[in-house]
């Protein structure tokens, strides 16, 4: 479908009524366009007079329904869940739904993106509108039709039916009439009651699902073009390395190479790197150059950057007073007058993201025209960064979203996208495919950033936490000031705010490793250290660790962020989904030595989850993780079977990355390669899992995140009831399990 | 560079390419077979799994001369006119896929595990599909989906 700018007309002539338009499609059909997120949209036009809808629904005149999805697929399930929400309010059936992605429009301020579990509460209400906006115009066609008052017609699946004279008519017979109609306010047409829906909240199968199981090109890799050639882009195992010279000369010999040359690049270290193009008519024999190329990199003193020195730093300064972030009450008269102060430093490794698809894109430059087709989840930003490198204006960079092989948060970044600008842009008229190795993909990164937590807490007699500090030590990209992306902490973590002497300070230790936003940034690994230390007091308390955590969380209340940066912490939803995965995980069952349960809670990205972990722990310390059951609060569910695999893939993926995964620094460059030294789950590994949703009455929000944070911890604290070991570093195969 | 016919999904192909080119990026590049995937290139992740005379086989450590002599079939083989095998149903009605990239590697590898086991228990699934990773980890159904397609 094209997207291109439909309105030229003043700004203000466009009202807010206006955000979503009818027009009549060539040939019989009715066409909604409509400008979403509204009210971000709204804003945009203050600047702009172009109407650039970035959504359209067209009702053809067979009666098929085409809907366009915006925001990228990354696995999340948008392009399936987003256009339901629609379907739903136009009253269609949903097999008669297609679903099509949209390429990258300009002229918008809400983001065509895929991050930060935001697109179902940034869409709901709006995609409801839009849809309820459809249907009224086709019952207000049947009203006029029947010349009948509009209140007596009712849409149903397809149909606008008149239940007095018992008349119906199919929409396909509608929708010519209805083109012609004035719009109603988005904000005046009546919603469904929740009540009635009929495909909000039941199990829908992914749209693109029959494509998959048959090996359609969905994906960015999958890209074919007329005469396309295929290129690698080696860059400097060490970060932030330059090329000074290579042997192009023998690689442009080799048979099957095309074209070889040197790509200067910027200093940005999220844009174009430095390195080496080589372009061939097929993938492999890129590869193959790969092992004959001979460069002589500059890359100053960089590769004094050392895992094992950052973990000796660390550790020292996480002891010492850090820069700090907040502090509520007396931390240090509460630990000075507690009986026993509790002392411990929790750890985590840099990660990969590790896509399975690894990181490639297309591009052809073209009479002054850079057309990108890219797995990216950011493609405004990978337009940026393209428009910038060869001075082209706006509209002469356009960008396809593909369907995306896994996204993260690494595709936020637009470095191959660039890579493949840089080459099509040298092979002016041919278009080119850039393919990274599984090598490169996990040796050139954003990387979730390693952390130290120097943590010290203490009980008082009644078994509450009377103290807590917490010490963070983190990573800047060659900063000591700023945290790398990802690599912050709110001054709101949790147990902030519900224990009344709590400290939190932050030290940053400089890297030459870029970071990177990680699924669930931040809170991946922070909840790991706090629910373990808070496990920790548990016993120390003498109490159950779900009461302990009950207790901790109070009354059921609203709690406000510090300077309203952020949404409420509803008490009382946390302790019911602690509550619902206790009871369906029967917590505190009998378990012989050697088995055990261990639960934990996060909330991150407006979302409530708790885990109930079940563990058995062999004698010889090997590890089989049984169980993971999830209790999980997003509000009202809009795809069932969706949101339930997000959660069950969100476990699976917090133990795959806690128990197994890592990467290591040494000489300013990772050392990991591929699976078999950074090795993921297999699902031999894989545990049982339950998922069960509180389906409370709050707006209903996102999913790709939330739940991974709270299962590390909940394993964790299992492997503790099961052994009396604890565990406070990551990966947990690094730490002796054997027992007697 | 050598000519190499190969016996694809009942077809005879004829490519011209090196002859220690893995057979997946001669699916791939070169004969528009796309569905077939790149994961690691190291016989790691299943994700490059076809069947060569219908064993699970890694295409990617493959070279294009030992796949000549047999016959090949890749995830675009499946579904013989338009229609998709049990096991392609089940994956659908189970909606296994999330991001999809794995899953032509897990379909392959499961539906040679049939052929050979009609009737897989539990650890026979996860002996046969622990060579295929899924990084969004849809393990819990890809187990359930090849349940309903030994009994479809
Ligand atoms: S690409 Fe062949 S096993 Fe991974
Ligand atoms: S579905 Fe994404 S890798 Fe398996």
């Amino acid at each position: 479908m094209n997207l291109s700018p439909t309105d030229t007309r003043h700004p203000a002539a466009i009202a807010r009524r206006d955000f979503v338009k009818a027009s009549a499609i060539a040939g019989g059909g009715l066409l909604l366009s409509a400008l979403f997120p509204s009210t971000k949209a709204a804003a945009a036009t203050k600047g702009s007079s172009i109407f650039a809808p970035n959504f359209y629904i067209k009702i053809a005149s067979d009666g098929l329904v085409t809907i366009i999805s915006k925001n990228p697929e990354i696995g999340q399930g948008i392009k399936t869940s987003l256009p339901m929400i629609i379907a739903e309010e136009l009253e269609v059936p949903w097999q008669n739904v297609t679903v099509e992605q949209a390429g990258l429009v300009l002229g918008l301020k809400g983001w065509q993106g895929a991050g930060g579990s935001g697109a179902t509460p940034g869409h709901y209400m709006d995609f409801r509108k839009v849809g309820a906006v459809g249907r009224t115009l086709l019952e207000q066609a049947a009203a006029q039709k029947w010349g009948v008052p509009v209140a007596q017609c009712q849409a149903d699946q397809g149909y606008v039916k008149h239940s007095a004279s018992q008349k119906k008519l199919a929409y396909k017979d509608l929708v010519d009439i209805a083109a012609q109609l004035e719009v109603p306010d988005p904000d005046s047409v009546t919603l469904k009651d929740p009540k009635t829906f009929k495909l909000l909240g039941r199990r829908i199968t992914g749209v693109d699902n029959r494509a998959i199981v048959t090996g359609q090109p969905l994906f960015g890799i999958d890209q074919q073009r007329e005469g396309l050639l295929h290129a690698c882009f080696v860059r400097c195992p060490v970060f932030g390395g330059k090329p000074r010279s290579a042997n192009l000369d023998t690689i442009k010999r080799m048979s099957g190479i095309v074209d070889a040359f040197i790509v200067e690049g910027t200093d940005d270290a999220f844009g174009l790197r430095p390195g080496v193009a080589i372009v061939a008519r097929d993938t492999w024999t890129t590869f193959k150059a790969q092992q004959s190329l001979q460069v002589l990199w500059q890359d100053d003193n960089a590769s004094q950057h050392n895992s094992l020195l950052y973990q000796e730093q660390a550790s020292q300064l996480a002891r010492e007073p850090g820069q700090e972030l907040r502090s509520d009450g007396d931390v240090e008269g509460a630990l000075a007058s507690a009986e026993q102060v509790l002392e411990a430093t929790y750890e985590y490794p840099f990660l990969s993201h590790t896509n399975l698809e690894p990181q490639n894109t297309t591009a052809l430059y073209q009479d002054g025209v850079m057309q990108i087709w890219s797995p990216t989840q950011n493609a405004i930003n990978g337009h940026g960064l393209v428009k910038e490198l060869f001075q082209l204006e706006d509209d002469k960079v356009k960008i396809d979203i593909t369907r995306i092989g896994g996204g993260f948060g690494r595709r936020l970044m637009s470095d191959f996208i660039c890579e493949a600008a840089a080459i099509a842009h040298k092979l002016e008229g041919t278009p080119v495919k850039v393919t990274w190795t599984r090598e490169q993909d996990m040796q050139h990164d954003y990387y979730r950033a390693a952390g130290w937590h120097h943590f010290k807490g203490a009980v008082d007699a009644q078994g509450k936490i009377s103290a807590w500090s917490d010490h963070f030590v983190t990573f800047g990209l060659d900063s000591t000031e700023k945290t790398g992306r990802g690599a912050g902490i709110s001054s709101d973590e949790f147990p902030i705010r519900f224990v009344e002497n709590a400290r939190l300070s932050q030290t940053i230790l400089s890297t030459n490793v870029p970071m990177g936003w990680w699924r669930a940034p931040g809170s991946c690994a922070i909840a790991f250290a706090t629910q373990g230390f808070i496990d920790e007091l548990a016993h120390q308390a003498q109490r159950d660790p779900l009461q302990f955590r009950l207790e901790l969380l109070g009354p059921d209340r609203q709690v406000a962020p510090a300077g309203k940066r952020g949404p409420d912490y509803d008490s009382g939803r946390m302790k019911n989904v602690l509550q619902l995965a206790a009871e369906k995980a029967s917590w505190g069952k009998k378990l012989p030595k050697g088995r055990g349960q261990g639960i934990a809670f996060h909330f991150s990205h407006r979302g409530y989850v708790a885990v109930v972990a079940e563990v058995t722990v062999a004698p010889n310390g090997s590890l089989s993780v049984d169980k993971l059951v999830a209790g999980v609060d997003v509000g009202p569910i809009v795809n069932l079977s969706g949101a339930e695999n997000q959660v069950q893939g969100s476990l699976i993926d917090a133990l795959s990355a806690a128990w197994q995964q890592e990467v290591t620094i040494e000489g300013g460059r990772v050392r990991q390669t591929n699976f078999d030294d950074n090795p993921m789950l297999r699902i031999a590994q894989s545990p049982q899992i339950e998922v069960h949703f509180d389906q409370s009455d709050n707006p209903p929000t996102g999913l790709g995140e939330p739940a991974f944070p709270p299962a590390a911890p909940a394993i964790a604290n299992a492997i503790y009831a099961a052994t009396g070991k604890r565990i406070r570093s990551m990966p947990f195969s690094k730490t002796d399990l054997t027992w007697t | 560079m050598s000519q190499h016919t190969l016996h694809i999904n009942g077809q005879n192909r004829t490519v011209d390419v090196s002859d220690d080119t893995p057979l997946l990026w001669v699916l791939r590049d070169h004969l528009g077979l796309v569905g077939t995937k790149y994961g690691c290139g190291k016989g790691l992740c299943g994700a490059c799994t076809v069947h060569l005379n219908g064993a699970a086989v890694r295409s990617c450590q493959l070279p294009v001369g030992a796949a000549a002599s047999g016959k090949i079939t890749t995830i675009e083989g499946l579904a013989r006119n338009e229609k998709l095998t049990p096991l392609q149903e089940a994956w659908i009605e189970h909606d296994v896929p999330q991001c999809g990239y794995c899953q032509a590697g897990q379909i392959m590898t499961a539906t040679a595990l049939l052929a050979s086991n009609s009737k897989p228990s539990d650890s026979d699934i996860d002996a046969a599909m622990s060579g295929n990773l899924c990084r969004c980890a849809t393990y819990t159904r890809i187990r359930q989906a090849i349940h309903t397609a030994a009994k479809a």
